[in-house]
């Protein structure tokens, strides 16, 4: 549970995404692609899950966007630093088969999620097709290692400022106009991976996304990261956290995300944060 | 006849400010006079209604003769957590109900009988602050009792057996079930290793009972008296994802005890469950007890509260989260509104009694003879009504009770802004999915010998609410011991 490295990977007037190596041979021998971690960072914090990005002998590799209280606490950990708790690997892991060609969608921090399935499929010998969507230039990360999984890669910005100007879904809608693929994997914020599955839906291409739902224990005893997936009432850490995009109730998990809100304003600007 | 002794409580209306604990206990004298209202029967029935056989009337013939630390031994002998069952155990139906100054043909035991969990619960009290050093723990009281049942290998010295030294056995779960297998195996100088996956562990007495029940002090106490005997907990890790059981083995564990719980909370699959402030009580009741919401902000996990709190169920876990949600808004300055809604009637609940009896002094209001039937909510996907069907009483199910039957078009709606499910409990899978040798039968729950609580792999054994479904601590415990037993003779066999 000891941080053995931390890197600032983007550092804006408003964003700050980080990534940890973490001490924890454990999990690191036994994690696979999709699956995640749940981490407390004191005795008196949150449980917050995080993907494991990547792993190595006796460390694995958590990059988080700094947004809520626990995640600005863990930002402020450094090196040598200890967790107060660590747990996994939880959630299914990704099927990683050949699938042929794929179109991983990767946007905000999902940046980090999609590496570990891209580095599976790559392995499977899937032709890869990598778009990272992000605010801004300096905002971006992890194109280095993608690149080098990746038998295409695009760029987008909102701002312009680096790659294509404009979203994700833009490419990603071009693509499936001009080429065949086998499978879509997107991971991102709510409106994205909706409107991926949204242009998804009509050419019947499976998708699978990974959620992000609000979890506690992350082992199932809660229900608290519970979705509707087709008629079908999910656990999101149990049953997840990837499902056929195709069928999860959006606008349901898109509330239910938002629940603690307040409380996570009230108490960021109590701690100064 | 005497009348009973009554318990001394906090007074209602400041216990629903805190989670401070509600029961006081005995003083010495009370404990006395209560004891002594014990007719000492010839045949005590109340000792075959203890799931785990402690023996009431020798205990209580000790208090009367103010033999304190004797009655002490006396209960320890059987059971490993007494201050926690004289807490928690449903008295009302096992022991106290078996008492012969308990009315007959009631589903519980009546006022008259012994309270004898407050008298457990003195003698443990007094115990922990008197007994509790170093050597008692390791020197453990049963091996001197006399009558206690010896071990298969008694070659022990310095309470040790050494026919154990180099077995090592692994608890998975730190519940009821597995706190009590890891006390009595490490009691036989066995080597335990208990394994929990939240990041503290008790189990449901730690994420479920709220401490107003089972003061965390208590839980605590118990958890380390068990660390005294040489247990290892590890908390953080979860078996089947980290480790499987074959590789357990392979590092030089002799036998596994599965304490997995059941631990997946049940919905009733109306529409509208998903709203949001729609709650299982698992989910709520782990926000506060075990991750301290009622301590937001200084804890940063939040949970939100309500100004119309309904509680869906009839059970324990449907009073704690009623007297939890209650105190939670008297917290953050609310009117206390939260109203229970059971669908058969009161006699019929399964919560204990004096629970019942707690959150009706506190103010919990209770709607019988009501099933839910779909939830609706506002524009943002809050819930903000019930709507709910009158029922009536038909003839007794599988359980004894008699079935709610709804009535057609009696549909009526309350308002409410959050509500909790409490409904019961399944088996949590993760284990079980990924050991397909581990046998399980349709609800998920591990099946196993009845004699030795061995699951269908060789050396692994199971109990508690996974063996089952849900049931009591005291319950878990007796399985607990019974496969104790089984492990302590398997390891054995060599």
């Amino acid at each position: 549970m000891r941080i053995n490295n931390k890197e600032i990977l983007a550092d804006t007037q408003d964003t700050k995404i980080i990534k940890l190596g973490i001490h924890a041979p454990y999990i690191a021998q036994k994690a696979q692609p999709g699956q995640f971690v749940v981490v407390m960072v004191k005795e008196e914090g949150e449980r917050i899950p995080l993907t494991v990005v990547d792993t190595d002998k006796n460390e694995i590799t958590l990059i988080l966007e700094e947004a809520g209280l626990s995640t600005k606490l863990l930002g402020k950990l450094n090196k040598g630093d200890s967790l107060y708790a660590l747990v996994g690997p939880l959630g299914h892991p990704a099927d990683i088969k050949n699938y042929g060609k794929v179109i991983l969608v990767g946007g905000g921090v999902g940046i980090a999620e999609i590496y570990p399935v891209a580095k599976g499929l790559k392995e499977k010998g899937n032709y890869i097709v990598i778009i990272l969507g992000a605010r801004t230039k300096d905002l971006l990360f992890l194109e280095k290692e993608l690149k080098g999984i990746s038998d295409e890669l695009y760029i987008t910005t909102d701002d312009g400022s680096y790659g294509r100007a404009g979203f994700t879904t833009d490419v990603l809608q071009e693509l499936l106009k001009s080429g065949v693929y086998n499978l879509v994997y997107a991971v991102g914020p709510i409106p994205m991976m909706k409107k991926v599955s949204g242009i998804t839906r009509d050419s019947g291409i499976k998708t699978v996304v990974s959620l992000n739902a609000i979890m506690l224990d992350g082992t199932g005893m809660c229900g608290s990261c519970r979705v509707t997936i087709g008629k079908e009432v999910r656990f999101t850490c149990v049953d997840g956290p990837e499902f056929d995009a195709h069928l999860v109730d959006w606008d349901e998990l898109e509330k239910r995300n938002r629940i603690y809100d307040e409380k996570e304003k009230h108490i960021c600007k109590l701690y100064g944060l | 006849m005497k009348e009973p002794v009554k318990i001394r409580e906090l007074d209602s209306d400041e216990r629903i400010n805190n989670f401070n604990e509600v029961v006081l206990g005995y003083s010495e004298e009370e404990a006395f006079k209560e004891a002594s209202r014990c007719l000492q029967c010839k045949n005590p029935a109340c000792i075959s209604g203890c799931p785990v056989g402690v023996d009431i009337k020798k205990f209580i013939y000790q208090i009367t003769q103010k033999d304190y630390q004797a009655a002490y031994s006396t209960i320890r002998e059987k059971n490993d957590f007494p201050s926690v069952c004289g807490r928690v155990c449903p008295a009302e139906y096992q022991c106290r109900m078996a008492c012969v100054l308990s009315k007959k043909n009631l589903p519980f035991a009546s006022r008259e009988a012994i309270n004898i969990h407050f008298l457990e619960r003195f003698v443990a009290d007094y115990g922990m602050k008197h007994c509790s050093s170093k050597q008692e723990a390791v020197n453990p009281v049963r091996s001197k009792a006399p009558g206690a049942t010896a071990p298969p290998t008694a070659g022990t010295s310095n309470g040790v057996s050494h026919e154990f030294k180099d077995k090592k056995v692994a608890v998975v779960g730190s519940g009821p079930a597995g706190l009590c297998v890891a006390a009595e195996l490490a009691r036989q100088g066995i080597k335990v290793v208990v394994f929990e996956s939240l990041h503290k562990p008790g189990g449901v007495l730690r994420y479920g009972i709220p401490p107003f029940r089972l003061s965390r002090n208590i839980l605590d106490f118990e958890i380390d008296y068990l660390k005294k005997l040489g247990v290892k907990i590890v908390p953080n890790f979860i078996v089947g994802r980290v480790k499987m059981l074959d590789e357990l083995f392979s590092e030089g564990y002799s036998a596994i005890f599965l304490g997995l719980g059941a631990g997946v909370p049940s919905f009733l699959k109306i529409k509208g469950e998903n709203l949001c402030n729609v709650y299982s009580a698992n989910e709520f009741l782990t926000r506060v007890n075990l991750m301290c919401a009622y301590k937001f902000p200084q804890f940063h996990t939040p949970v939100n509260t309500g100004k119309n709190i309904i509680v869906i169920g009839g059970g324990n876990t449907a009073m704690d989260a009623a007297r939890v949600a209650l105190r939670l808004q008297k917290i953050n300055g609310i009117t206390a509104n939260v109203t229970i809604l059971y669908r058969r009637s009161e006699v019929e609940m399964p919560a204990r009694r004096p629970e019942i009896e707690h959150a009706k002094e506190e103010g919990v209001g209770f709607k019988f003879l009501v099933q839910p039937k779909e939830l609706t909510g506002d524009k943002n996907g809050y819930v903000r009504k019930i709507r709910c069907l009158q029922c009536r009483l038909g003839e007794p199910d599988s359980s004894g009770r008699r079935r709610p039957i709804p009535i057609e078009g009696s549909d009526f709606e309350i308002e409410c802004d959050l509500v909790i499910i409490a409904v019961g409990l399944k088996a949590n899978k993760l284990l079980t999915s990924v050991t397909p040798d581990l046998k399980v039968d349709k609800y998920a729950d591990l099946v196993v010998s009845p004699d030795t609580m061995e699951t269908s792999i060789k050396g692994v054994y199971a109990g508690g609410d996974i063996v089952g479904g849900e049931g009591t601590v005291i319950e878990a415990m007796g399985m607990a011991k019974k496969a104790s037993r089984a492990i302590i003779k398997y390891l054995c066999r060599d």
